[in-house]
């Protein structure tokens, strides 16, 4: 075990960003001509990195696995963007929003690169705008604001339901005029599936074509990963089908520590499974927390009546319901932090308070608000007589302009209309906050290799805000990646192009090819599919919203046993050079079925709670935080980053200790 | 509930396709069309056969991957809705479902159901975006205020999710409501409005250039846009062409 340097700069962490900018190397724009870049994915930090490099004048190569860059997992994103723009005027500003995300984190995030988060977050909105993203606007043609869970101040930009789409648009714009210079050649349906080390740096990759099924080299001066995060090793969450962890695992085996792997967010408020078939769950924005008020019956007799579809939710007295949020935690009440707010689901369903016929399920219900806003308008209009029935309908008309293409997604899932009736939700598993261990630069333990967006795990420690998965994918690729690679790639000026016609290319090629054919030879019994939801099971079951000791190290042993089981019996139909989703499938979940391990593994070695990290045997016995999450200051302030040894579960820690300076560290209380 | 489908099996761009019947049984009404295709598969590799290969990534609705043709109508038969998150409950025990790629010169089938509308990015090259590059030192956001009502209809024209429903529905393969709606959004917005003209005109002759038909105002595309994109965006598309082509 080693502890690794951040690179973090010195100084006061106000000005730490600013003299860095000062004083970092610079190419000039004519060596830049002489330079290229892969990135690898096109969400919004591969995206927005890849248009910059571009526009600064460096060769850029990018590539997704999607049919289009525009259609990066970045796209559903709901519900905003954070900013510390203050145009609210309600106390916000840069040091409020880093302080709010260290918070947030539950003080596992690294300082410095929080508040650089911060403060390039005022610069992305101006940028955003600039570049044709239509936020929402009040009538003064300004734009708006709302809040989101963990702040007390109203920060977040948002367009509609859809700020991911919008500003993944952004970005694709900006790729698109730079592909149209020949600044960015654009690789669609491809997948890296290895990353090429000359000389101890990151050189190139190899990428399967996944069209023709070819496997092919490309070489570059440095490569980027904004390949997103790994939630999908759970089988069920709200990633989509294909994201996965393949890209920054390929970089793990080959030299990249992984960070905090267990760092996990289960975001509350998901539509609830179904049944068996079940292929992925839908999130419901957070920002429906801005209005919905979340409860369970107060008796459990009522819960059991609802579950055996005997009583409605509708039929309950205010008096008989649970809001236990707003009971728990006066103070922030329905916008707890994701991670709280998942916890306290979970024990009411445990309890035997759960809703649907599964008995995982609370409500979250409009029907205040819709009261609430139908007043409003019903004075701004002047009806001071209205009935009840003409203040719901306007108040209707407001929550639908805020959430309508929310409440159409629940209705069309669910077939429920929550306009009349309270919308069911569960936990699911959302973002996670590990990821590829990076320095201040963004760069990972291999030179020459980095790691951007939810790829990597530098800004949101233990627990993501909502709205910051957005900010950093656009920070890392606009503001902070453009200048940090220029430090690196400045002496690489007279290196000239790489040559992919050598032994490191031949042997990483091989190395794809090889288990490519291993894969659509083995003539197994299993689909892929069969494996995949095994390991979600396990996953789900002993590394999701609690963790304990006994069942971690029965995750590991399992998870061991089924890869094995995988190598030996999954079955691939079709041939490797074609067009073949189900080799696509098998490739990305025998990676997940390493990256599991490393997970349960990593949580085991955590002794305490934090953030997404609950383990049962760290909770707060007594007092007001009774139940609550119990940090480990003193043993456990630090970044767990895992060298790859050869078995995932005998990795080898490397630690980075956290250095506080300017946030105490202290019970994060939402009470 | 037992379904029969008949579903378009190609194995590659030079190959010719034809439909296959497939008979599938237990799917619930619960199962999204997708989950249901997922339920077709395993049937398939449990049978030793291939799978049917389809695109398909979020599952929300938003990515605009899902690209299936139903029953003769984009998407299915729901109105506002793509192909997952069409649900079962939208049909009937014993029902026959055909199942077919999108379909236009423009959109060549690379295997099965999963289509090629690289096109589609090509007409971005030609003009999505206005000319700004990232600086950081761009205008505070809030300088110039918009008023809402442009401000919204922008956002409506980018709800766009680029799936091309509505170049497989139109009788003549167009493509005006996708090109519309991105000339549309910038056209709406000051920071766009300086291109607008440039922008009309490359992104239409890319459009001509890549094979897609005309427009002839059946609004069919408008009636199968999973997103309600509005028919006022291609007419605000016309307007911005002309403009830029009786003012140059």
């Amino acid at each position: 075990m080693s502890t690794l340097d951040g690179k973090i700069p010195a100084g006061p962490i106000k000005d730490k960003w600013t003299t860095y900018k000062d004083k970092v190397n610079l190419v000039n724009p004519a060596n830049k001509r002489n330079i290229d870049v892969i990135v690898v994915g096109t969400g919004l930090a591969g995206g927005s990195a890849a248009a910059t490099l571009a526009e600064q004048g460096y060769n850029v190569k990018a590539f997704c696995y999607q049919d289009s860059p525009r259609r990066a997992h970045s796209i559903a994103a709901q519900g905003g963007i954070n900013a510390a723009k203050n145009y609210q005027g309600d106390g916000d500003s840069v040091y409020r929003l880093f302080y709010d995300t260290v918070k947030g984190g539950d003080y596992r995030s690294r300082e410095a690169n929080v508040h650089r988060l911060a403060e390039v977050s005022t610069n992305i909105i101006d940028q955003c705008v600039a570049q044709g993203v239509p936020f929402a606007r009040d009538y003064g043609g300004l734009l708006d604001n709302r809040s989101f869970g963990g702040v007390l101040v109203s920060r977040t930009f948002y367009a509609k339901g859809q700020t991911g789409q919008q500003l993944l648009l952004g970005a694709y714009s900006a790729m698109n005029r730079q592909i149209a210079r020949g600044k960015i050649k654009m690789y669609n349906r491809h997948e890296m599936l290895d990353v090429v080390i000359v000389d101890g740096k990151a050189r190139g990759i190899i990428a399967r074509n996944l069209v023709t099924g070819e496997i092919e080299r490309h070489s570059a001066h440095a490569v980027v990963l904004g390949t997103g995060g790994y939630g999908n090793v759970f089988y069920l969450s709200t990633n989509a089908m294909g994201s996965n962890v393949t890209a920054g695992w390929k970089a793990h085996k080959r030299g990249a520590h992984f960070a905090n792997p267990c760092y996990t967010q289960i975001h509350p408020t998901c539509i609830p499974r179904s049944g068996d078939y079940q292929s992925k769950l839908t999130l419901m924005s957070e920002s429906l927390r801005n209005d919905g008020r979340i409860w369970v019956p107060a008796k459990k007799e009522d819960a059991q009546a609802i579950r055996d579809g005997k009583l409605k939710p509708t039929e309950i007295k205010e008096e008989d319901r649970d809001y236990y949020l707003e009971r728990r935690y006066p103070a922030f009440g329905n916008l707890v932090p994701r991670d709280v707010a998942s916890r306290a689901a979970k024990e009411r369903c445990d309890e035997g308070y759960g809703v649907n016929a599964t008995g995982e399920a609370v409500y979250l219900d409009f029907a205040a608000a819709i009261v609430r806003y139908g007043k409003e308008q019903a004075t701004i209009k002047g009806e001071n007589n209205a009935t009840e029935s003409r203040i719901r309908e306007l108040g209707k008309e407001i929550v639908k302009a805020k959430y309508g293409n929310l409440f159409d997604m629940y209705k069309q899932i669910v077939a429920d209309n929550p306009y009349e009736t309270p919308m069911m939700i569960y936990p699911a598993v959302h973002y996670t906050m590990g990821g590829i261990w990076v320095d201040y630069n963004l760069m990972t333990t291999i030179p020459g290799c980095y790691a951007i967006g939810e790829a990597n795990f530098s800004d949101h420690g233990a627990n993501r805000l909502g709205a910051s998965a957005l900010m950093q994918g656009l920070a890392d690729g606009y503001f902070v990646l453009p200048y940090t690679i220029g430090d690196y790639l400045s002496s690489d000026i007279r290196t000239g192009k790489i040559s992919t016609d050598t032994k490191e290319f031949e042997e990483a090629e091989k190395h794809v090819k090889d288990r490519i054919e291993g894969l659509v030879n083995n003539n197994g019994t299993h689909s892929v599919d069969y494996y995949h939801r095994k390991l979600g099971d396990i996953m789900w079951n002993k590394c999701g919203m609690a963790r304990n000791e006994k069942g971690l190290k029965e995750a590991i042993k399992e998870i061991s046993e089924l890869r094995d089981d995988f190598w030996k019996n999954v079955s691939v139909p079709g041939g490797a050079y074609e067009l073949n989703q189900e080799l696509e499938k098998a490739g990305r979940v025998a990676d997940f079925l390493e990256l599991g391990e490393l997970f349960a593994k990593d949580a085991l070695e955590r002794n305490e709670s934090c953030g997404g990290h609950f383990r049962e045997e760290y909770v707060e016995k007594s007092g007001e935080q009774k139940g609550e999450a119990l940090r480990d200051d003193k043993n456990y302030a630090f970044v767990s980053a895992w060298q790859h040894t050869g078995v995932p579960s005998e990795a080898l820690l490397h630690k980075e200790e956290l250095q506080f300076n300017d946030i105490e560290l202290k019970q994060r209380s939402y009470k | 509930m037992n379904l029969n489908l008949k579903v378009w099996r190609q194995d590659s761009p030079q190959e010719k396709g034809k439909m296959v019947d497939y008979q599938l049984g237990g799917i619930s009404e619960h199962m999204s069309f997708l989950e249901m295709m997922d339920v077709l598969n395993q049937q398939l590799i449990d049978n030793g056969e291939r799978p049917v290969a389809f695109d398909h990534d979020c599952r929300e609705g938003i990515c605009g991957s899902c690209s299936m043709f139903i029953n003769g109508e984009a998407h299915g038969p729901v109105k506002g809705t793509t192909t997952c998150q069409l649900h079962m409950r939208s049909f009937n025990d014993g029902d026959t479902i055909f199942i077919e790629p999108f379909r236009a010169n423009a959109f060549p089938v690379l295997k099965d159901l999963v289509i090629d509308r690289s096109a589609f990015d090509r007409i971005q090259h030609s003009g999505g975006y206005i000319s700004v590059n990232t600086s950081g030192n761009t205008q505070d956001a809030n300088a110039t205020p918009i008023p809402k009502e442009n401000a919204d209809l922008a956002m409506d024209a980018a709800t766009c999710i680029g799936c091309g429903a509505c170049v497989a529905t139109c009788k003549n393969s167009s493509a005006m409501l996708f090109v519309g709606a991105k000339i549309s959004q910038y056209a709406l917005l000051p920071q766009g409005k300086v291109e607008a003209k440039e922008r009309a005109q490359n992104m239409v002759a890319q459009m001509d250039s890549e094979g897609f038909g005309n427009c002839t105002n059946t609004g069919a595309c408008e009636v199968e846009c999973p997103k309600g994109i509005s028919l006022t965006n291609i007419a605000r598309m016309n307007r911005e062409f002309l403009d830029g082509s009786v003012n140059s």
